[in-house]
């Protein structure tokens, strides 16, 4: 196993600027999946300002974003939430190289609501 | 040869502590024409001012240069000190090596060095400086006020208590602006209407004010105490002289599509209408776009009814051209459109009202009588979300709102909040925050009032979206303290809606020459010590043009923009900036150039006699109005044929400075 992503590596990854964030909630007030993550997307922006990044790699939240982007489009500090956590996943398989699942869990996982773009997404968290 | 003294001041440490005053004052007794030279701990108290004024007796000095802050501070003070002691102000030069040199640079070697150079350009400036006389101009005794709100009216009845005749010029058909809206104001939760109206009528009757209502600034020429403004009154088709404001015609109008502005749309008035019950003056206005006279040639109940003969169908709109010494800027704001914020499903139900909206619908002269009723089905709301800071706060980048906070809206909220739980204990109000902000004289504890005894609920975080569920509104937000998401079912959801400055600001800054922000809110002389002045002479601000306030802070505002306004007004007469600029006759060559860039139009053509070496006859030449010209400069740069040239900062004293540094 490597050395342990920063902060700063994950920043490089996404290109956010947590500081810009007047912690106001938006993005955890409109996350569709909030209620399946153990870490909400204003806490993936104050932890990675905090530089908490193992915690955030080993969570379920970095799965069950469905990169829907509505905190990324809602921000009022355009603080992008979305693509720290989409980073913060590509860390985790950047590192592993090894898969959280294997892609033939994904179509067990699918549903007729869930939307195209969110399975789009779904591809990159998994390899191939 | 000329005989200079340098003063160099050390500022305490602020310059002595990064440059070498004494090197600097040494180094500059050897410069060709410096007679003296000294240095100072600080050069603008009286003990310094005294050095500089006995040098110049001693040692007959016939130039000065101090070495100390940016002329922006202190300049006016050593001018002031040179004329005491007999010397021609503007023969006074500073070299700033405060902001310029001591306060950027880390290094002493560096720094003095520095100071040295900066100190020999103000030398060779100096030397070929010519003492300069300021011409005068007289005052127009006379007032302009732009917006008819809390701010106009008071500033108005400020300066014009002082005794001098004030013009508002109004662009709606009634005075009162925003806070004629406002149901109750906080902290107190007095009527906003008792408090604005008695203001409103004293303005009217006052004999020095003067109301130019439903009327439009055109054009604005001049300086400071010689403004003319172009002022387009616009047609009411009412005879105002007439009108007696019975009313009558409003209630008889068939056509009933016109949206009642003053309640914000809610409901709508007839096509001929008067604002509101207290509207000053009380005349109506027709509007003609509903109008049926003006859409098909029929109709004209109004007319037929008017036992005044008030209404006049062939009203033209009116130019007026009047004089004015000072012009006042109160333009005021507006609410942003919550449709950019569509997550919270503004354009998809009535139920979602900004905060300007739910003030109409809980005053008594609103369009539901002060009963708080939904505008969709007309129920009694039970459940309440109020949402802050919706398009305040945005960062720059974001893809809409505003960068600032806008003051007023976590004030109001809570005033909100608390009537409606004291007018129906049994509706439940939410209220999502980021922070709550409430400095100000007992604010926070307004605010504290509202959670602790009338039980409204502050959650803190944001809402995401809005989405309309039947009869229902389905908030979901997040609640930051819990770590939790939060779904409320709401009847009736408000928006904190920031507030921006009135369209029509814009347009009266460039008429004004008045600089803005980029949100287009005038921008102060200076931001502590001249808060209501605009850095163009003669122009004042008063209100939230400038920026956000509340009601008592724009009063007093209103009010210091009145002093300042008096003050100029009591002068005899104005004296002018002796550094502007001048066309040599014998160089211009009449291209118009300089014309086209002068921003405050102070230059204009004239055939004249002119006799030089190379030529003789009559020619078209360029003639600078020396009461107009600001000295910007912006004619000497662009002249072609380098005619143009400013007193006090001629090309060749720039030149020589610019050699002193290269030397």
């Amino acid at each position: 196993m490597s050395d342990k992503i920063t902060k700063e590596e994950i920043l490089r990854i996404c290109n956010v600027q947590p500081k810009k964030c007047m912690k106001c909630g938006k993005c955890s007030g409109t996350c569709p999946a909030y209620d399946e993550m153990d870490y909400h997307p204003h806490q993936f922006v104050y932890m990675v300002e905090h530089g908490q990044i193992e915690k955030l790699m080993a969570s379920q939240s970095i799965y069950k974003c469905l990169s829907c982007f509505a905190c990324l489009e809602r921000c009022p500090r355009n603080v992008e939430p979305a693509k720290l956590i989409e980073a913060v996943r590509l860390a985790v398989i950047r590192q592993q190289g090894k898969n959280h699942m294997t892609e033939n869990d994904v179509p067990a996982l699918l549903d007729e609501e869930l939307p195209q773009q969110a399975i789009v997404s779904s591809m990159r968290k998994y390899k191939k | 040869m000329q005989k200079i003294g340098v003063f160099v001041c050390w500022c305490g440490s602020n310059i002595a502590a990064t440059v070498d005053v004494k090197a600097v004052a040494n180094a500059m007794r050897s410069e060709p024409g410096v007679v003296y030279s000294t240095d100072y701990q600080y050069m603008c108290s009286e003990n310094g001012q005294n050095l500089i004024k006995d040098a110049i007796r001693d040692y007959k000095l016939d130039g000065v240069v101090v070495c100390s802050c940016s002329p922006r501070m202190h300049e006016a003070t050593f001018r002031k000190t040179a004329l005491s002691a007999g010397l021609n102000p503007y023969m006074v030069e500073i070299a700033n090596i405060r902001e310029q040199c001591s306060w950027i640079h880390k290094d002493m070697e560096e720094g003095t060095q520095k100071a040295m150079v900066l100190a020999r350009a103000a030398i060779a400036k100096v030397k070929k400086n010519a003492p300069l006389t300021a011409g005068t101009t007289p005052v127009t005794k006379r007032a302009l006020v732009i917006g008819g709100g809390i701010a106009g009216i008071q500033t108005a009845l400020d300066v014009a208590d002082a005794g001098y005749e004030v013009d508002i010029v109004e662009k709606s058909p009634t005075i009162g602006g925003r806070m004629a809206q406002l149901d109750k104001t906080f902290p107190t939760l007095d009527c906003s209407a008792c408090i604005l109206t008695p203001k409103m009528v004293e303005a009217n009757q006052h004999e020095n004010i003067h109301l130019i209502t439903y009327a439009e600034l055109e054009n604005v020429s001049g300086f400071v105490g010689n403004f003319t403004a172009r002022i387009k009154k616009k047609a009411r088709y009412v005879d105002e002289t007439k009108c007696t404001g019975c009313g009558i015609c409003t209630e008889k109008c068939p056509s009933r599509k016109g949206l009642n502005a003053f309640n914000m749309g809610l409901n709508t008035r007839g096509a001929v209408y008067i604002p509101f019950a207290q509207a000053i003056p009380n005349v109506a206005v027709i509007d003609t776009e509903n109008c049926l006279h003006f859409k098909t040639g029929k109709c004209g109940i109004c007319q037929k009814n008017c036992s005044a003969g008030a209404i006049n169908f062939e009203q033209k709109e009116e130019i007026l051209e009047r004089k004015y010494g000072a012009i006042i800027v109160a333009t005021g704001f507006r609410p942003i459109d919550a449709s950019a914020f569509d997550e919270y499903a503004y354009t998809q139900s009535k139920d979602v009202v900004t905060s300007l909206e739910l003030e109409r619908l809980m005053n008594a002269a609103g369009p539901t009588g002060g009963v708080l009723l939904r505008p969709s089905d007309g129920e009694h709301p039970k459940e309440i979300v109020f949402i802050q800071c919706v398009g305040s706060r945005c960062s720059k980048d974001a893809a809409k709102g505003k960068e600032y906070c806008s003051k007023i809206c976590c004030m109001y909220t809570a005033k909100h909040a608390m009537l409606i739980r004291e007018k129906y204990p049994d509706t439940n109000v939410h209220v999502f925050y980021i922070d709550v902000r409430t400095p100000g004289k007992n604010f926070d504890e307004f605010y504290r009032r509202a959670a602790e005894q009338y039980g409204v609920d502050y959650i803190k975080g944001m809402v995401g979206k809005v989405s309309v569920e039947g009869k229902k509104l389905h908030v979901q937000g997040s609640d930051l303290i819990s770590n939790e998401q939060v779904h409320i079912d709401a009847d009736l959801v408000v928006l904190a809606t920031a507030i921006e400055p009135d369209p029509t600001a814009r347009s009266i800054g460039t008429m004004l020459t008045a600089s803005m922000d980029t949100n287009d809110f005038f921008t102060e002389a200076h931001p502590k010590l001249r808060p209501v002045e605009s850095p163009t002479a003669g122009i004042f601000l008063s209100g939230v043009c400038q920026g956000p306030k509340d009601i008592p802070e724009t009063v007093a505002q209103a009010g210091a923009a009145a002093s300042k306004v008096i003050g100029l007004l009591s002068k005899k007469e104005l004296v002018g900036n002796p550094c502007v600029a001048h066309a040599n006759e014998l160089l211009c060559n009449g291209c118009s150039q300089c014309e086209k860039v002068c921003p405050y139009g102070a230059i204009t053509y004239e055939d004249k006699e002119v006799r030089g070496p190379e030529f003789r006859g009559t020619k078209r030449i360029a003639v600078v109005n020396e009461a107009i010209c600001q000295g910007c400069g912006a004619c000497t740069v662009t002249c072609p044929s380098t005619a143009m040239d400013l007193k006090g900062f001629s090309n060749n004293q720039i030149m020589e400075e610019v050699d002193a540094i290269c030397r």
